[in-house]
């Protein structure tokens, strides 16, 4: 499997605001490659660079090995935007819509892929309709239908599911996933950490325009695991004294951070120990929410000095 | 160069959907202008020694080919910017000259449809020569590219609605209203049909009417030269804008 897209130390200010600050990442062929990040870390003026909507002022950005500047004809063949804004032509309908999308790409006569996506996107019904008379969730869809109208070996989903029902994010991604098993590289970004968790087997996470971590979904999870046990005690919920310290008490429950498994046994033991019986006892794993909170917090410099920052 | 066709044959349909409002309404104003005014002057005037009725006639088609060309490759750039609709366009693999083409293309093609109902509803009330007809295919032509063109400079240039219409009632609308649509540059006091001379669109006019006629203020030749090298001058500014991605690429 060859690099779908290269980007190498890529900048991009506007005005004294580094938008993308340094950004070098390589998203292998067949990949479904996570890119997360606060508002304004960068993450849609990266697309917009690697689309042609915005010019790197520094960097080399390619797609499928074509350059994006020097080759744009072939990087634009090559890539599908969902962009972030629900934008919409009014003077069509769905299916002018997407012919006159496809035509651009020189892809003529395509009704049959066409009639794949609408049925695909749950659209059949709507596509002699205007686009002007959909409801915003439709032209979502129909957004989709435009980035994918040329069978593009990347497709890059800029939030798609923003605002969007739990049956459109259902539709759309067992689509999504059947076109990656087909070989298509993703790129998602998304707010909805727990979709990325299940979607994507790698992630980038930015902030101020710089990646802040960069690994496998399971190794940022594995690694940020830092388990956390909750317990509640019966007759008062009295902790013993020695364990004070290393817990907090969060709404009737004693909280431990814990760094790894093996720390657990002591804890209880000494639980046992002061005569003390469980009412309550919960184990809870990390989720892509935690390891996001704390990177971003240990890259502003606000979180606690021994917690693992940036991977990269 | 299929992008070239898809956006050309999505820019005409654009326009011709709403046809109504793009094609027949610049007709019947035209077809007022023609009443109006020739209602008025008509039994006294001879300009040239041509009725003013039929004097009036080419004008009035040359302006709106002019005015609607303008309008079209305009008002799709400006409405597809503010909606945000215009990525469709920027993100498939279409080279700034095709992109250039398309648009001036519908434009010129909108021109020239506006021009032919107007040429169809008013040629009937006024005889009418056709001394040079090489000419009047070479002015049609050449003033909806050229006002085509413009209209892709005066769209990528305005952010907003008003700007916009700021450039159509302040430029365009003085450039063709005194351009000799409705009057003989020769009738004007000296200093005005000097300043006439530096109204490219008058050349437009004066050059189409000559197509008619075989009489004209100005000689063909200088209105052929003037209108190609007003195409060249913003045709190529065009080009420029776009291949920097000028207002359309941050």
């Amino acid at each position: 499997m060859g690099v779908a897209v290269s980007l190498q130390n890529v900048r991009k200010a506007f005005g004294a605001l580094r938008a993308i600050d340094g950004i070098s990442l390589e998203i292998e062929e067949g990949e479904f490659f996570g890119l997360l990040g606060p508002n304004g870390a960068g993450k849609t003026t990266l697309i917009s660079c690697l689309a042609g909507l915005a010019r790197a002022d520094a960097g080399k950005l390619s797609v499928m090995g074509f350059d994006v500047v020097g080759d744009y004809r072939e990087t634009r063949r090559r890539l599908g935007i969902v962009p972030q804004e629900l934008v919409f032509d009014p003077f069509f309908t769905v299916r002018e819509t997407l012919r006159i999308q496809s035509g651009y790409f020189g892809v003529l006569r395509n009704d049959a892929w066409i009639d794949e996506l609408l049925e695909n996107l749950d659209l059949s019904q709507k596509a002699d309709v205007n686009m002007r008379s959909l409801s915003g969730g439709m032209k979502r869809r129909v957004l989709i239908a435009q980035a994918l109208v040329h069978k593009p070996q990347v497709i890059v989903l800029d939030e798609p599911t923003a605002g969007v029902d739990v049956e459109l994010r259902q539709i759309l991604w067992q689509f999504i996933r059947r076109l990656n098993r087909e070989g298509h590289t993703v790129i998602l970004t998304t707010h909805y950490l727990e979709e990325a968790e299940s979607l994507c087997g790698r992630i980038a996470m930015l902030n101020r325009g710089r990646v802040v971590a960069l690994d496998t979904t399971r190794n940022l999870l594995a690694e940020n695991a830092n388990r956390v046990l909750s317990m509640r005690l019966k007759n008062g919920n009295i902790l013993p004294e020695a364990l004070r310290s290393r817990s907090v008490l969060d709404q009737g429950h004693w909280v431990f951070r814990l760094d790894a498994l093996e720390d657990i046994e002591p804890l209880l033991a000494a639980v046992r120990e002061s005569a003390q019986v469980f009412e309550e006892l919960q184990l809870l794993q990390t989720d892509l929410e935690d390891v996001f909170v704390r990177v971003m917090r240990g890259n502003d410099g606000i979180g606690k000095s021994d917690e693992k920052g940036a991977t990269v | 160069m299929s992008g070239f066709g898809t956006l050309l044959h999505k820019e005409v349909l654009r326009f011709w959907k709403v046809g109504f409002q793009t094609i027949a309404a610049p007709v019947l104003t035209s077809l007022l202008y023609l009443l109006i005014f020739s209602s008025v002057l008509d039994t006294q005037t001879r300009i040239n020694g041509i009725r003013y009725m039929s004097f009036l006639i080419p004008g009035l088609v040359m302006m709106s080919v002019l005015q609607n060309a303008f309008a079209n490759s305009s008002s799709s750039l400006i409405q597809s910017k503010v909606t945000g609709s215009v990525i469709f366009v920027l993100l498939p693999p279409i080279g700034y000259i095709e992109f250039f083409m398309a648009y001036m293309t519908a434009a010129a093609l909108r021109g020239v449809m506006v021009g032919f109902g107007v040429f169809a509803v008013t040629c009937g009330f006024s005889p009418l020569a056709f001394a040079a007809p090489g000419w009047i295919f070479v002015f049609f032509a050449m003033g909806g590219a050229l006002m085509g063109a413009f209209g892709i400079v005066a769209g990528i240039w305005a952010d907003k609605f008003d700007q916009l219409a700021g450039f159509q009632n302040f430029l365009i609308m003085p450039l063709t209203m005194l351009s000799g649509v409705f009057y003989s540059i020769h009738s004007l006091p000296a200093f005005w049909q000097k300043v006439s001379h530096f109204n490219p669109i008058f050349y437009m006019i004066d050059g189409f009417r000559y197509g008619f006629f075989g009489v004209s203020d100005a000689a063909p030749e200088l209105s052929l030269v003037v209108g190609l090298a007003s195409l060249f001058i913003v045709a190529a500014l065009a080009l420029l804008m776009l291949r920097s991605g000028y207002k359309l690429r941050y």
